[in-house]
């Protein structure tokens, strides 16, 4: 279970309450208004912004003074989600050396998670070489290997047209249910958000959440 | 954030920066005595500032109307002849000096025309001379700047003055001259910099009480004279100006206010004086490149004694303080860029504020009562080169590493990659055709290092360029030639060999 307790945000003059817990494997859409902080409260559950009081738990785990990358969160970000200088496949093993040389079981492991986001042979391509559906699904290869329980999309999808965001979003729901990932998605669009999520956390006025069911 | 290990390599680097610099020229106050300043050495003061602001101010007014031009015009070669004006720029001086030479000295070209058509001679040497070779060496870095400001003008601002039918006039002054205004101030502080702490043009062109200056004194005065307490007196001095062009350059330094376009390219429209001006351009850029190459081709292969372990020697420098220079350059534009203070900026730039000739001075003081100084001549010459192009290497770094840092911080936090997976997985990949540039820039300027050898090295351990002038001033001009056009052809290929290994797009 994911703990948001008494977690109060502030950046300069905007500031965010949350006090909530959401269950273990539930899908979760995070919506409200342009500004609102649907974004920052994704990046404070995953480590970018310290929150200036509460805790972060997940589980009996205190996620709160941990570094992002000690924390059990996948990110997918509006872009800059691959490296462009690295092909597809040097990018999902990332997932599982965190920039060390990658093994030849490693890279097979990758190969096999490119193969099941639906890009086979496409391991050698970079980024530039594919289309932004291709790269969207890449990143969810990577996030596939990395299977940690808590899957953060801060809006990677928002610049794909809705038939390719929604074969995404059917995507990340295959991706979730094998990992058994808890999962927070930022969307603006409430066809997005009744296609994937069960819940919807609201964010305005200063205040998210808790989850509602749709 | 900075990790561990990046934190420690800037902190080093920029420790040793410090070490360098300051050290060196705190051995310098023991033995000035600012009171004994001569009349000569405020003539040499005067004469300093003279040239490089008559270089500086030539330079950019003729890199106006080449860089536009050169904007406006396409057609088949234009690369090409880009990168042929660009070479001055990495051609060690004394190459530069001999090619002016053997077309505006006594025998050159130019006064065999003169000759011919009963005209009286012109003189390479004095003022005329030394502006003649900073404008050749540093008309080329002026005319890319400008060129890049052109080139950073918003294309949509192009189209709207065409619909408005601005004629070129117009376009010049509402579209152009902004641009130009806020770059001007800095090409000419960097080329006013250059030129204060240009040593060979001023040793060959220039000379005599006339056409002294501060780095001449200094080079005369511990070399010849002996005189330590002058040599100190000038290399303070030479520090205090570096200094102030430094501030000053960094008051002036501004980027264009244009902001961005969406970059699609529509071409400013050209004409015919367009060509004229890069034609002439050529011909004064490729002359005395051209009167090198056929005067050292026909001795090539028939090489002065010494000639192996000279290059051997000047190859070395190059290499080693290239990557010196690279590397601190590097932990420092990542820490920079990575959270670290201002601190890395400042000891980046440090190096600005002095010159290789007034650092040898202190080098050789602080050496003198331990061991003969010449005997540390080839490794000084490596740091001390490093350090000269550490703030340039730097300049070219830090904008990408930011770039880097502001794009893939949160991606390469939450892979959870820290230290040397930073490194090699994104930032060499990432900056590898700007380091192969860097280490190309770096090692061909080492590479024609004229200034720390001529002042502290052996007579039996010269560099190719000490080689060269040795064979010019024994009036041995068939075989300096050849030296000279075999240090060209070396520089060019270690600038060559680094930019090809750092992958850089071959294009213009």
């Amino acid at each position: 279970m994911l703990v948001l307790d008494h977690v109060n945000l502030s950046l300069g003059s905007f500031s965010l309450t949350a006090n909530f817990s959401i269950s273990a494997g539930a899908r979760l859409a995070v919506m409200g208004p342009s500004g609102a902080g649907k974004s920052s409260l994704l990046l404070a559950i995953a480590g970018f912004i310290a929150p200036t009081s509460g805790r972060i738990l997940w589980g009996d785990q205190d996620l709160t003074a941990r570094d992002p990358a000690q924390r059990p969160v996948s990110m997918l970000f509006q872009d800059q989600n691959l490296f462009p200088h690295l092909t597809l496949l040097q990018n999902v093993v990332l997932g599982l050396t965190a920039g060390g040389r990658a093994a030849a079981a490693q890279l097979a492991q990758a190969e096999v998670a490119l193969a099941k986001v639906g890009l086979p042979s496409y391991g050698g391509r970079k980024p530039a070489q594919v289309s932004g559906g291709q790269m969207g699904r890449a990143a969810l290869a990577r996030v596939l290997l990395q299977a940690r329980p808590l899957l953060l999309l801060d809006e990677p999808f928002a610049a794909l047209d809705q038939d390719l965001r929604h074969q995404m979003l059917d995507l990340v729901v295959q991706v979730a249910a094998q990992t058994a990932a808890t999962v927070l998605m930022v969307t603006h669009d409430d066809r997005d958000a009744a296609r994937f999520a069960s819940y919807v956390i609201k964010v305005d006025h200063g205040a998210a959440g808790p989850p509602r069911s749709i | 954030m900075a990790s561990r290990a990046g934190k420690i390599g800037a902190i080093t680097a920029a420790c040793g920066v410090g070490l360098l610099i300051i050290g060196s020229l705190g051995f310098l106050l023991p033995h000035a005595n600012l009171v004994s300043l001569t009349p000569a050495d405020f003539f040499a003061l005067r004469f300093t500032v003279l040239q490089a602001a008559l270089s500086a101010a030539v330079s950019c007014l003729l890199a106006i109307p080449l860089a536009r031009a050169l904007f406006a015009a396409r057609f088949w070669g234009r690369a090409a002849l880009v990168r042929l004006i660009s070479a001055p720029f990495i051609l060690p001086s004394l190459a530069a000096v001999m090619g002016l030479l053997a077309v505006f000295g006594r025998g050159g070209v130019l006064n065999d025309a003169l000759v011919a058509v009963g005209a009286p001679q012109i003189s390479i040497f004095g003022l005329g001379g030394v502006v003649l070779a900073h404008v050749f060496l540093n008309l080329p870095l002026a005319t890319r700047i400008l060129l890049l400001g052109w080139a950073d003008i918003p294309t949509e601002r192009f189209r709207l003055a065409q619909s408005l039918s601005f004629g070129r006039w117009a376009m010049f002054m509402h579209l152009e001259w902004p641009v130009l205004r806020a770059l001007l101030p800095s090409a000419f502080a960097v080329i006013f910099l250059v030129c204060l702490t240009s040593f060979s043009v001023a040793l060959i062109l220039g000379g005599g009480p006339r056409a002294t200056t501060i780095e001449l004194g200094i080079y005369q005065s511990l070399r010849f004279e002996f005189d330590l307490s002058r040599a100190a007196n000038l290399a303070l001095m030479q520090t205090a100006l570096c200094l102030i062009a430094t501030f000053v350059m960094a008051a002036v330094w501004q980027p264009s206010g244009f902001g961005t376009g969406l970059d699609r390219k529509v071409l400013l429209r050209g004409d015919w004086s367009d060509g004229v001006i890069i034609a002439l351009a050529t011909l004064f850029f490729a002359l005395p490149l051209a009167a090198i190459a056929a005067r050292g081709m026909a001795g090539l292969m028939d090489l002065p004694n010494g000639f192996w372990m000279a290059a051997g020697r000047s190859i070395f420098i190059a290499v080693t303080s290239a990557f010196l220079a690279v590397w601190a350059a590097l932990m420092l534009a990542m820490a920079r860029s990575r959270g670290a203070g201002i601190w890395a900026d400042f000891a980046a730039m440090l190096p600005l504020g002095t010159s290789s000739l007034a650092l040898g001075v202190g080098a050789f003081l602080a050496l003198r009562p331990v061991m003969p100084p010449q005997n540390a001549a080839l490794i000084l010459a490596v740091f001390f080169n490093a350090a000269m192009a550490l703030p340039f290497v730097y300049r070219l770094l830090l904008p990408t590493c930011r770039e880097i840092q502001s794009s893939y911080a949160r991606l390469m936090a939450s892979l959870g990659m820290s230290g040397w997976a930073v490194l090699r997985v994104v930032f060499l990949p990432r900056l590898a055709p700007i380091l192969g540039f860097s280490m190309g820039l770096s090692a061909a300027m080492a590479m024609g290092d004229f200034g720390v050898i001529a002042l502290l090295g052996a007579a039996d351990q010269p560099t190719l360029p000490i080689l060269a002038a040795r064979l010019m001033s024994a009036y041995q001009m068939q075989a300096a030639a050849s030296v000279t056009l075999w240090l060209i052809l070396l520089a060019f290929a270690l600038f060559w060999l680094f930019d090809h290994l750092g992958g850089r797009d071959a294009g213009a």
